[in-house]
């Protein structure tokens, strides 16, 4: 990852970190570096330990190994309150005796600062998280996407250095939480606050970080932004839980990979030629050609075995000779090739779209 | 896209788990934690092992320790003596005969029939070694020098008892059958009245819970009365029932109330409501799609109850069984006052320490005590923890549906039990309000006249009402931070299970074993707690600690249901746990709170079993006034002083669920969920 110049020193720098509940290792030796300012999602499946992660630098259940440091000090016997940070869990955790005013104002208070003052910050924060006029209401009269933004307002209200979001918006139906999704990003930017937020959905994952910590069983697989994740997964797993892949196995020749029945061109540096390798190929990738396009390389003649309609684009089932290739297709694509069920089609893919992984033995 | 991440190392290198540092919250509530646990260390395991060593310890005149010279007038002296020989010699004592107590004495001058105060003679003595004591007037001497008295000083010596450690007092427990026939009576009652509570329970709050029957909340409420009145209350309303001159002795057919049968009679009623409120849970939880299921596959009622509902309910049916009889075996004031010749072990603790001042024998009895108690205990709480699995697992609510004829059965069945408890109060009442039964029977107040009897009069009312108070208000605060501070702590492991181990113990403690402990350990004067011998603080703790458990697990059951990110969030607001406490967890277990509270009050009014060791002139109670005046014969104002409980527990639980109505109403708007 050198395309990104890091500012001078990241806020958070977490080393051979290590976590083990008795016999079960749940996070193996952890290297991240958060910059300043950043949103970043810890993405993987359940149960891979991301929510671990959080706690430890949260320093709610802390590490069994290695350091953290939070803006070059070193936290990591820090216990909670001595660090620096707003927490928004799941359950948002709102206190249901208190008028969301007196949830938002909890850290404020008992810190003599004037009540005026408190006041004026109270409306602020409601103002910014859209909810100026709910602010006598009691938290259980309020829509899970109202709490969630109280419990955000009430983490950011002291100002932390570090913003911690614990799947905040997996309790919120699919149509809020994309809407969400827009506004703490927003907010986000606007307070420029670190963040980290937790999650298992990648599209959420995609459309808010600013960089993106895929983990499986406890490491980390990759550490890019969105499009680097996207386009240049660093392994099979990461190409597999982002986005949807064809795969193969194959055999590196030089410059190509051959496998069952297909023999394509593909950047294969850093493979022996020889080796067995895992190629994936997404179905976005594979783009549909108008039968008289000039000669080029990863040409195929296949087969439409079938057409599904997902609403935004077609997905299509294709052959190539007996091998099975799954593809999307653009609406235009789609109307522009007239691409049918049972038609035939020319499609191409771009070498460097081809994906070649270390084989599952080596 | 260099390759994959390089997955060597997959055990965690060698060195010691990072531990956070304690925040000052940290450290506040493991004071906390230490505070509580050391209180119920010092009032409760050190009275108890005090008790169980005094169990192992014999006292006895070793008569073999002591010399003694005799002079003539003249002052010739004679031998020294040792006074086992002289003993040997004369046949004056045997064995047993020197076996004594803590508070034993032995004058030497047994040893000489021919002896006068008046004579001019004069005597020596000396103990042959320095643990060989021996009283002077009062003046303890421990030397091994002779010491010269005159003859009218002499008469004035008193040996003491040596102490010993063995099981000598167990093997006298069991070889005198007047004592250890108890235990074949204790037990004997205590499963025949469990039977009969869980027959008699069981139907009630299957008509509750599980019928259409009309009047269900006035059965709710009957039933609940007998927990407002001390247990020894049904026994003082037996005696006017059943007694010599009660008005349904022909009922008994000649048999005596006094002795099994009364027992059991009264057991019953005290009983009843804990054996109900535990079948009536374990009964609410029905899932109403197995009731459907046997009804599809044409189940005949009577299979269903046995296929479906004994097993669902089972768990529920197997605590009440354990509770019972834990509270059948361990009471203390029924059968003291119904119980006449017939011997259970805690009135025997009662006799022997008491009445016999035989405090290591009663040690025995206690520890014999603790034996089911304990059993039943540990087999209460494995069943219930299988019980809430049991819940969690539940899903579509039973819905009883209206059958005229079987809803008609079930009242008849609620009727004769109300009519059975409700009898026993209405006898009291009226015992308590008329002149003398059964020839004058004229109204009266004059039986509450507590000032004119034997007891303590009004002022152990007042005393208990004062006791009562305490109690709640100590209680609930101990009870409730000690269980927020064990459940909301980080870290702290050990330091946890040992508190969780001490705040259960006290429900495996029957009263009498409290009480017979905090002699023991408190009337120690080595022990600087014994200043609060005698006061009404040692009423407040003992009773605090005897009902201890189901407080604590009352508040942890609440304190479970609040969010456990409330804390985190909390301190990464930068506050103090404290605030969130009072602002926060406090509120949010209002209910729970006075619920913990009105139960202490409610038992510090009517218990017995501890206290009656404990209580001195100063600080007589009602409950143990009521024991007293029955005792003395004067049943009536006896009645009356139960009575009195009733009135105070019952405006108690009045105002208790008043209080938790407006509270619910006024928080209604947070509570919406
Ligand atoms: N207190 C604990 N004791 C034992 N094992 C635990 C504990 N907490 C977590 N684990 C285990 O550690 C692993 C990682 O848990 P973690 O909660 O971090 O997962 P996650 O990535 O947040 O998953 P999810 O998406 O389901 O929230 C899991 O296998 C879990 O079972
Ligand atoms: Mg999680």
């Amino acid at each position: 990852m050198t395309d990104r110049t890091p500012a001078a020193q990241p806020y958070l720098e977490i080393r051979n970190l290590w976590k083990a509940f008795g016999d079960f290792v749940a996070l193996r030796d952890i290297d991240l570096d958060i910059h300043p300012g950043e949103f970043v999602c810890f993405l993987g499946p359940s149960g891979c330990g991301k929510t671990t992660l959080l706690r430890a630098i949260a320093g709610l259940d802390p590490q069994s190994r290695g350091t953290i440091r939070q803006g070059g000090k070193d936290i990591s016997t820090l216990p909670a309150s001595g660090r620096d940070y707003g927490i928004v869990f799941q359950s948002y955790a709102l206190f249901p005796n208190l008028t969301v005013e007196r949830n938002i104002a909890f850290g404020l208070e008992n810190t003599g600062r004037p009540k005026a003052e408190i006041k004026a910050r109270v409306a602020e924060l409601l103002a910014l998280v859209g909810l100026p006029e709910q602010g006598q209401k009691y938290p259980a009269q309020l829509s899970g996407g109202q709490q969630q933004r109280i419990a955000l307002a009430r983490a950011i209200a002291i100002s932390p250095g570090l913003l911690l979001l614990d799947e905040p918006l997996s309790a919120l139906d699919a149509k809020v939480r994309v809407h969400l999704r827009h506004e703490i990003k927003e907010l986000q930017r606007k307070l420029g606050v670190t963040t980290i937020m937790v999650t298992h959905d990648q599209e959420e994952a995609l459309s808010m970080a600013d960089r993106i910590v895929v983990m499986n069983h406890g490491v980390i697989e990759q550490v890019g932004t969105p499009t680097e994740i996207y386009r240049h997964p660093a392994t099979l797993f990461v190409a597999d839980f982002i986005g949807e892949t064809n795969h193969f196995d194959a055999q590196v020749q030089s410059g190509r990979v051959q496998m069952a029945g297909l023999d394509l061109a593909a950047v294969t540096g850093g493979h022996a030629p020889g080796s067995a390798v895992r190629v994936a190929i997404r179905p976005e990738d594979i783009l549909p050609m108008a039968s008289d396009a000039p000669e080029a390389e990863n040409r195929l003649a296949a087969q439409v075995a079938d057409m599904e309609f997902l609403g935004s684009y077609w997905r299509a089932h294709l052959k190539v000779g007996e091998v099975a290739l799954v593809a999307n297709f653009s609406m235009n694509a789609v109307r522009r090739f007239d691409i049918r069920s049972g038609a035939a089609q020319l499609v191409e893919i771009p070498a460097e779209r081809v994906l070649v992984f270390r084989g599952a033995s080596a | 896209m260099s390759g994959a991440s390089v997955q060597t190392a997959t055990a965690l290198p060698p060195g010691r788990d990072t531990r956070l540092a304690v925040d000052r919250d940290g450290w506040i509530k493991r004071f906390f934690v230490i505070v509580i646990g050391l209180y119920l260390v010092g009032a409760l395991a050190l009275p108890l092992y005090a008790m169980l060593s005094k169990s192992f310890v014999t006292y006895s005149f070793d008569l073999s320790r002591y010399e003694v010279m005799r002079s003539d007038a003249e002052g010739n002296w004679g031998p020294a003596r040792s006074l086992a020989a002289i003993n040997d010699e004369l046949g004056r004592f045997t064995p047993q005969d020197l076996a004594s107590n803590v508070n034993g004495r032995l004058a030497p001058t047994e040893f000489f029939p021919d002896f006068s105060f008046r004579s001019p003679e004069r005597w020596r003595i000396r103990g042959l070694d320095a643990e060989s004591h021996y009283l002077v007037g009062l003046d303890l001497i421990r030397s091994d020098e002779w010491r010269e008295l005159d003859s009218n000083t002499f008469r004035r010596v008193n040996l003491r008892p040596l102490p010993k450690t063995g099981m000598d007092n167990y093997s006298a427990y069991f070889s005198n059958p007047a004592l250890f026939g108890s235990i074949g009576n204790s037990v004997t009652i205590a499963a025949i009245s469990t039977v009969i509570t869980l027959f008699l329970a069981f139907g009630f709050a299957y008509a509750i819970n599980r019928t259409c029957m009309r009047f269900k909340s006035t059965f709710r409420m009957i039933a609940m009365m007998p927990i407002l009145v001390p247990s020894l209350l049904p026994g003082i309303a037996l005696v006017y029932m059943f007694g010599t001159q009660g008005y349904l002795t022909p009922l008994l057919m000649g048999h005596s109330i006094y002795g099994p049968i009364g027992i059991v009679i009264g057991s019953v009623f005290f009983t009843f409501p804990h054996a109900f409120l535990i079948i009536s849970t374990a009964l609410s939880i029905a899932d109403q799609r197995q009731y459907e299921a046997a009804e599809s596959l044409r189940a005949s009622s009577w299979r269903t109850f046995w296929t479906v509902t004994i097993p669902g309910a089972r768990y529920g049916l197997i605590s009440a069984a354990f509770v019972t009889f834990t509270l059948v075996i361990t009471d203390f004031g029924l059968p003291k006052v119904i119980g006449g010749q017939y011997n259970v072990l805690a009135v025997d603790i009662y006799k022997q320490v008491i009445g016999q001042q035989n405090f290591e024998m009663g040690a025995v009895v206690s520890v014999i005590l603790l034996v089911p108690a304990v059993l039943a205990f540990v087999v209460d709480r494995i069943v219930t923890r299988r019980q809430v699995s049991l819940l969690s697992a539940r899903s579509v609510p039973f819905q009883p549906r209206p059958d005229r004829k079987a809803d008609r059965l079930w009242l008849l069945w609620c009727i004769c039990v109300a009519l059975f408890i409700t009898s026993i109060i209405a006898t009291c009442q009226a015992a308590a309000l008329i002149r003398f039964w059964p020839y004058d029977l004229t109204p009266t107040l004059a039986n509450y006249d507590f000032n004119r009897m034997d007891g303590g009069g009004w002022a152990a009312y007042w005393n208990s009402l004062q006791m009562a108070g305490w109690t709640a208000v100590v209680g609930t605060v101990i009870v409730f931070t000690g269980a927020y501070m064990v459940e909301k702590i980080d870290g702290f492991r050990s330091g946890r299970t040992l508190f969780q181990f001490l705040a259960m113990l006290p429900m495996a403690i029957p009263g009498m074993v409290l009480g017979l402990a905090y002699i023991f350990f408190f009337n120690d004067p080595a022990n600087p707690a014994n200043v609060i011998y005698g006061t009404m603080v040692i009423l407040v703790v003992s009773t605090v600690t005897h009902f201890y458990t189901v407080g604590h697990l009352t508040a942890l059951t609440a304190l479970k249901q609040i969010d456990a990110e409330f804390e985190p969030v909390a301190s990464s607001l930068r506050q103090p746990f404290w605030r969130l406490f009072g602002r926060v967890t406090v509120p949010v277990c209002l209910p729970t709170i006075l619920d913990i509270s009105i139960y202490m009050f409610v038992n510090a009014m009517t218990t017995v079993s501890a206290v009656v060791f404990l209580y001195s002139t100063k600080t007589a109670l009602a409950s143990v006034a009521v024991l007293n005046m029955d005792d003395a014969g004067t049943i009536a104002p006896a009645a009356a002083m139960g009575m009195m409980i009733f009135y105070t527990n019952a405006a108690a639980r009045i105002l208790h669920a008043m209080a938790s109505r407006r509270i619910m109403r006024r928080t209604q708007a947070w509570r919406v969920r």
